[in-house]
């Protein structure tokens, strides 16, 4: 068989047999330990300078935010964006209970569907579980109320983004993934599908000349919720105690 | 497997510096990459310490690798994928084709993965009456044009502007043959509605991988136009083709070589799409595939381990080597004969395909050393060509003639100073000469490959691309 093959020629070529138990328990312990390495530097800062070298990332990569006061001014900050970009005050939106549990009423003219995203669909208001200041990116796990099409189909793509869902260092937002989903099916914290984003798509094969908007959205708009009245969740038991008390239950874990 | 050429490099690099379009293609196009390399580097003070890091994961995986594969296995099969270990290219195509038909796929899309030109894949696929479709803009119109990349991050290098707008034309023939591209984002809107509608259709996706995760049983592709996200998540079946190096053990790991990759690759601090792709589509789940397989494949690394080239198996596929290499720069990457191009590919190709299709490639060096300056991951590409030299010289494969001039450059590199100074002389005489077509071939430290051998004359039949195109058509 080939996995006996393949493992076989490694362990010729490293002059030895299979690891002997000890030191197959430390590699283990490497693995569930997961040691972090050097974090640069440069995502260390106070928590507004951190929120701020967020935005001036995205920025950096052609992404727009727009700061709001709270989950209230959702809908009139998407209808004047749709607006001022000529496009129709229709979206597919995530059917995420923060969404969904937003007051629309005040713009009854932007029709909302929730469900993954079809061809054709122009916009999409997608949520993200969690932003890096280190390079102004976006995590997405995949999951029931985040279906990954949002993330791709649409020409553009609004996000609702929590201030206190900003972390410094990638490293950090691992920790919160490992702290606070559980996986309905392997058991561990890994979605099926976790996309990191920076920008709109883009592409530089013709001539490498950068052109946005390659396969996925042209337009990516974060509108960044300013919850941070206090320091933000420290600790990922804070955060998952946090979650768990949030409106969606365990069909959204983390979230 | 695609077809080699390497044997004739020195042909191969005489007719590509002939060709006016590839000569103005590879001139536009590498300054762009230098200076974003530079600018991202310069941004962030940790690069170098980084780069040791990058080095030390890597050799750790390496060392550990029959573990770490296993540990990964595992958890691909909890997540509810499958791995299919292939030891060679043969059976890892086997299995790509046996996965579509089982799926009854006709038509598959596919994200930019060299490993997939390494093993052949859609040669293959077509041959069995399912079509690939490449999604990856630049793979596109290689696809097009029965090109394979000449680059490994930048599949149409070297192509133009005016190549895009004549292949779009004779390719997309339901439309307005008189329409007018007036800039390039005409160009890569028409792709992109036309591989919309591919990516809707496909039954299989095809990936390849740019990391493993043993922690996590994760692949995780890099990508900026999205099209490896599209590929994954839309058709029933999600195929990743991986080669075993790939291996990492955390999510800690991965996350230290990705700051190395995309600032190493295009300049940017991070890609626009790094994925993490974790098994089957969950229950409640809208949307992903229903399958996900893992095609692991050997084809050669294995044979590399323990031998001086393991260190080749820490590459991480950035481009760096090439996108500052003097003689990638002047003779582009078709010359190089088989689908890993530079330094890189001068390491990897004999590696992989044996020293004696691929000899004269590990003498496509000034050996100035810039390759491994900027390699994030630190590994000796000039030792290891080096290596490569002198294993042929001792299997008598090379002609008299190089051995003379190997005696020479022997010379040279057994003294140090002389050596650097003999370097910036040719480095100096390449930018210049590079310039002037032809010149190239009278430059004095690599005459090694540029004069010494004695090869048939080159073949009537026009250029290197032009006959490479036609052997493709005929070969289908
Ligand atoms: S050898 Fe180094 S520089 Fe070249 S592609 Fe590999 S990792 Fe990048």
């Amino acid at each position: 068989m080939s996995k006996d093959a393949i493992l076989g020629a490694i362990r010729r070529g490293l002059k030895r047999g299979p690891l002997p138990a000890d030191q197959r328990a430390m590699l283990d312990g490497r693995l569930a330990t997961h040691p972090r390495h050097l974090i640069p530097a440069r995502s260390r800062l106070p928590r507004p300078e951190q929120v701020a070298l967020f935005i001036r990332n995205v920025e950096k990569e052609f992404g727009t935010v727009e700061r709001i006061p709270d989950l209230a001014g959702v809908p009139a900050a998407i209808a004047d964006y749709l607006a001022a970009q000529n496009l129709p005050a229709r979206l597919v939106m995530a059917p995420h209970p923060e969404l969904e549990g937003i007051d629309w009423s005040a713009r009854p003219m932007l029709v909302r569907e929730a469900r993954a995203a079809r061809d054709g669909d122009l916009v999409s208001l997608q949520h993200a579980w969690a932003g890096v200041a280190e390079t102004g990116t976006l995590f997405f796990p995949s999951d029931p109320v985040r279906p990954a099409t949002l993330n791709l189909l649409p020409d553009t793509e609004i996000v609702l983004l929590r201030a206190s869902r900003i972390v410094g260092a990638y490293e950090e937002a691992w920790d919160r993934l490992r702290a606070e989903r559980q996986d309905p099916l392997s058991g561990g914290f890994m979605p099926r599908n976790l996309m990191l984003v920076t920008g709109p798509s883009r592409s530089a094969d013709i001539e490498q000349t950068l052109e946005l908007g390659a396969h996925g959205p042209r337009r990516l708009h974060i509108l960044l919720v300013e919850d941070e009245k206090a320091p933000r969740m420290a600790s990922p038991e804070q955060a998952r105690a946090e979650a768990v008390s949030q409106p969606g239950g365990p069909a959204a874990p983390g979230d | 497997m695609v077809q080699i050429t390497s044997p004739a490099f020195k042909r191969n690099a005489a007719e590509a510096l002939d060709n006016a379009g590839l000569q103005k293609a590879l001139g536009k196009a590498k300054g762009a990459f230098l200076q974003r390399r530079a600018a991202a580097v310069a941004a962030l003070p940790e690069f170098e310490a980084l780069r040791d890091i990058g080095r030390d994961i890597k050799n750790h995986t390496l060392a550990n690798l029959d573990h770490y594969l296993e540990v990964y296995a595992a958890n691909v099969e909890r997540n509810g994928g499958v791995v299919h270990w292939c030891s060679t290219a043969d059976e890892a195509r086997a299995a790509v084709l046996e996965i579509c038909r089982k799926a009854g796929a006709r038509t598959v899309t596919k994200g930019k993965s060299m490993i997939s030109e390494e093993i052949g894949v859609n040669d293959h696929l077509e041959a069995h009456g399912i079509t690939p479709v490449e999604t990856d803009l630049g793979e596109y119109i290689i696809q097009l044009r029965h090109e394979h990349p000449s680059h490994i991050i930048a599949p149409a290098f070297h192509l133009n502007r005016e190549d895009w707008e004549a292949d779009f034309r004779r390719a997309h023939t339901d439309l307005d043959p008189n329409r007018v591209f007036h800039e390039r984002r005409d160009i890569l809107t028409e792709a992109r509605t036309r591989l919309r509608q591919k990516f809707l259709a496909a039954d299989v996706g095809i990936t390849g991988a740019n990391f493993l995760i043993a922690e996590t049983g994760s692949s995780v592709i890099v990508t900026n136009e999205g099209n490896g996200d599209l590929t994954q998540t839309l058709p029933r079946v999600h195929i990743a083709l991986a080669s075993i190096e790939k291996m990492v053990p955390t999510l800690e790991d991965a996350t230290s070589l990705l700051r190395l990759l995309a600032r190493s690759a295009t300049g940017q601090d991070f890609s626009v799409y790094t994925t993490f792709s974790s098994g089957v589509r969950r229950q409640g789940d809208l949307d992903g595939p229903e399958e996900y397989h893992v095609v692991l494949i050997d084809n050669g690394r294995s044979n590399m381990i323990g031998t001086e080239f393991q260190e080749m198996l820490r590459c991480i596929r950035c481009a760096a080597c090439m996108n500052h290499c003097p003689v990638y720069g002047a003779v582009g990457g078709h010359a190089y004969g088989w689908v890993y191009p530079g330094p890189m590919g001068s390491v990897l190709t004999p590696s992989l395909v044996g020293v004696d299709k691929a000899g004269h490639l590990p003498n496509a060096s000034t050996f100035c050393g810039k390759c491994e300056s900027v390699c994030p991951v630190k590994i000796p590409l000039p030792k290891l060509m080096r290596h490569w030299r002198e294993r042929e010289f001792e299997r008598h494969l090379t002609p008299a003639g190089i051995r003379s001039n190997l005696g020479i450059w022997a010379w040279f590199a057994k003294r140090p100073s002389a050596y650097r100074l003999a370097t910036r002389a040719a480095m100096g005489a390449l930018s210049l000469l590079g310039r002037g077509k032809g010149a190239f071939r009278s430059l004095p430290l690599a005459g090694g490959w540029t004069e010494g051998r004695d090869l048939p004359a080159p073949e009537p039949g026009g250029t290197f691309m032009q006959r490479y195109a036609k052997t493709r058509g005929a070969g289908r």
